[in-house]
């Protein structure tokens, strides 16, 4: 295997977290919700996932774990902010905290034991073309449904009538609302897909990228895929872009650290956030693009009038 | 709900005091804490001296801990909340909490203050440390007898003294087995990142290191040199349960010993201030069994370690050169420990340029 097999595998492992959670998010977001909480899903994924793998030995069970764990907690965040129409970014930032908080707590016995790592799934004759073939066809089961859900996410959104009706209510919930969509009940189901696809990510990584448990893992992750969102300008396959050129930022910092290349390791360390905010400077520069995809809804409440 | 809450909060709030007030016949000794005490490295370490300290010293004195306490502000209130409530010794467990114990110290002249990894002390604040570098030197001696490269990868965290100062005790004692022996670094600015980790460790052995040691707190490094096949050192706690095949050995912080120690003179009222840096002799330090290598080497190890504890051997003894081959000790001569505790630049060996 030669270095950039091995630091293509790098970059893939640390990017699909985030684009998981960023995909999530960007569904939520189209809804006209805004969930700060996604750092607080993904540990409460994380946590929940390592749990149940410990307890069954099947990290098969422990995905589900995770996928449950997030959609259960972000519904949470649905009671509060749907139901009894509390604020969305001062709910969505107590759902991370309260998430920390939780998991630390939930895991605590779990401390310091090695984990199960999920099993690469290998493609036969796939993955032996050269080069390509490692790095995409012998993964494991979280990279092929991030790369699945990226791609079912753009069908639905632009191509199924339910995605319409999903946009509709993210653009104008009056309208929508008036056009007898039920505003409120899909707004649920955007905010508990973010939390289901927040707890993949959470899974993703206390089963793949470091098969443990320790509090507090996601390291700002969830906060990174918020970023992303923007990033792709609420746009599906921009996610993918976004999250592997800021996974190829940071792995390829190390890379060149390991090299002994003479740069500063703080200005290293800080090129994925400059990176982003290059981009977001570029995206912002065309407002007109930035106003057409951006939801017109974004973290308005929704009362029905009666 | 609100009014609720707040009631709740607020009768809380007096139980507590009263019950603070009620235990004050035995005398009080407190904790402040920069991550949870169950972080599984600093502050676990740090918790379990204080569990030490109870059951030798629990019928004289109860103990109080606040953990995952922010450094900055939010630190001098925790530990001014700490002194008014009747603290009489309170140990701060982080480097960041420095000037914030100096702020509270003069305020309560009557209080003790302990506070780790600093250098300001004043007539009620003592400061204590451990020597780590001691077991940094070991695990050098050891990295040159296993690697078969002769290149080992250190995961750091910080340019900060402290750092500088294991990467370069580290490179002394492999040199002092083989003169050839080189470290990668790899900064990864962070004391906490399981996956950032994970990812540094990965980049160094992708390119070509063979035994890996680091110098910040999860046990993602250890994994992932397990997963790849080669040895690795832990760091703060014991972390073979992470790679049973893998843990050459690890440094362990142990600071029973001192809590126990400092606290009997607290009680005794022969507390004075100190700055106490004490090291593997006095066993604020110690090694996890030397494991996973072959008997020679351990026998090394154990020789090397016993020659620490006993003085015979300090590890930072010339001849030393800096990184860019001028002189910094000469044969036979040791460095003192002002220069250690501000130590701003690489011994030769290190293939990496220090972050200013």
């Amino acid at each position: 295997m030669g270095i950039y097999e091995a630091i293509l595998l790098t970059v893939i492992t640390a990017a699909t977290p985030l684009v998981l959670a960023a995909i999530g998010e960007l569904v939520t977001e189209r809804s006209g919700v805004l969930n700060l909480g996604v750092e607080g899903m993904i540990i409460m994924g994380a946590a929940c996932a390592f749990i149940a793998t410990q307890l069954t030995g099947s990290p098969y069970i422990g995905i589900l774990a995770g996928i449950a764990a997030g959609a259960l907690f972000s519904l949470l965040f649905g009671f509060l902010t749907l139901t009894l129409v509390a604020n969305q970014v001062a709910t969505g930032l107590a759902l991370t905290i309260l998430g920390l908080g939780v998991s630390s707590m939930i895991a605590e016995p779990y401390l310091g034991q090695s984990g199960i790592k999920l099993p690469q799934i290998v493609f036969p004759v796939l993955s032996d073309i050269p080069f390509l073939g490692a790095v995409l066809f012998k993964q494991d089961l979280i990279f092929y449904l991030s790369i699945a859900l990226v791609a079912g996410v753009n069908w639905f959104l632009f191509k199924s009538r339910a995605g319409l009706k999903l946009r509709s209510v993210g653009d104008s919930h009056a309208s929508a609302h008036a056009l007898g969509i039920n505003v409120i009940r899909t707004r649920y189901l955007a905010v508990m897909f973010g939390g289901a696809c927040a707890g993949l990510a959470g899974a993703q990584l206390s089963l793949v990228y470091t098969p443990q448990w320790a509090e507090n893992m996601s390291a700002g992750r969830g906060w990174i895929a918020l970023a992303l969102v923007v990033f792709a300008s609420w746009r599906p396959w921009r996610i993918i872009a976004g999250g592997y050129l800021f996974g190829a930022v940071s792995i390829s910092q190390l890379y060149v650290q390991a090299r002994g290349i003479d740069i500063p390791s703080q200005f290293l360390s800080a090129l994925p956030y400059l990176a982003t905010i290059i981009v977001l400077i570029l995206i912002s520069h065309n407002r007109r693009t930035t106003l057409i995809n951006t939801p017109a809804s974004l973290g308005k409440s929704f009362v029905p009038d009666r | 709900m609100k009014k609720l809450l707040f009631a709740l909060a607020t009768t809380a709030a007096v139980i507590g005091f009263f019950a603070g007030a009620y235990a004050a016949d035995k005398a009080k000794v407190c904790f402040v804490y920069v991550g949870s005490k169950t972080d599984g490295g600093w502050t676990q370490a740090h918790d379990i001296g204080r569990l030490e300290l109870e059951k030798a010293l629990g019928d004289k004195i109860e103990t109080q801990f606040l953990e995952s306490v922010p450094e900055g502000p939010d630190a001098e209130r925790a530990i001014e909340r700490l002194a008014r409530s009747g603290c009489g010794l309170i140990y701060t467990t982080s480097f960041g909490f420095m000037d914030a114990t100096v702020k509270v110290a003069a305020k309560f002249p009557d209080v003790k203050f302990e506070h780790a990894t600093g250098y300001k002390t004043a007539p009620n604040l003592a400061t204590y440390n451990s020597r780590f570098y001691e077991g940094r030197y070991i695990q050098g001696q050891i990295a040159a007898k296993i690697s078969q490269k002769g290149v080992a990868g250190y995961i750091a965290s910080f340019p900060i003294p402290e750092v500088v100062m294991g990467i370069n005790a580290f490179v002394t004692g492999a040199r002092s087995i083989n003169p050839d022996f080189k470290i990668k670094v790899v900064w990864a600015n962070t004391w906490f990142d399981p996956g950032k980790e994970a990812d540094a460790a990965k980049a160094l052995i992708d390119q070509g290191v063979d035994v890996l040691t680091q110098h910040t707190d999860t046990t993602a490094p250890m994994q992932v040199a397990a997963e790849r096949g080669i040895k690795a050192f832990g760091q703060a706690s014991d972390m073979i349960k992470a790679g049973p095949e893998t843990q050459l050995t690890a440094i362990v912080d142990t600071w029973g010993a001192y809590y126990i120690k400092r606290t009997q003179l607290f009680l005794d009222g022969k507390w004075e201030t100190s700055s106490s840096w004490d090291g593997l002799k006095d066993g604020i330090l110690t090694m996890a069994p030397y494991t996973n290598m072959p008997d020679d080497v351990k026998a090394l190890a154990e020789a090397t370690q016993k020659k620490i504890e006993s003085g015979e051997l300090k590890p930072f003894t010339g001849p030393l050169k800096k990184q860019d081959g001028s002189e910094w000790l000469a044969a036979g001569a040791s460095s003192d420990d002002g220069t250690l505790l501000g130590m701003n630049f690489y011994v030769e060996g290190v293939d990496d340029k220090l972050p200013k």
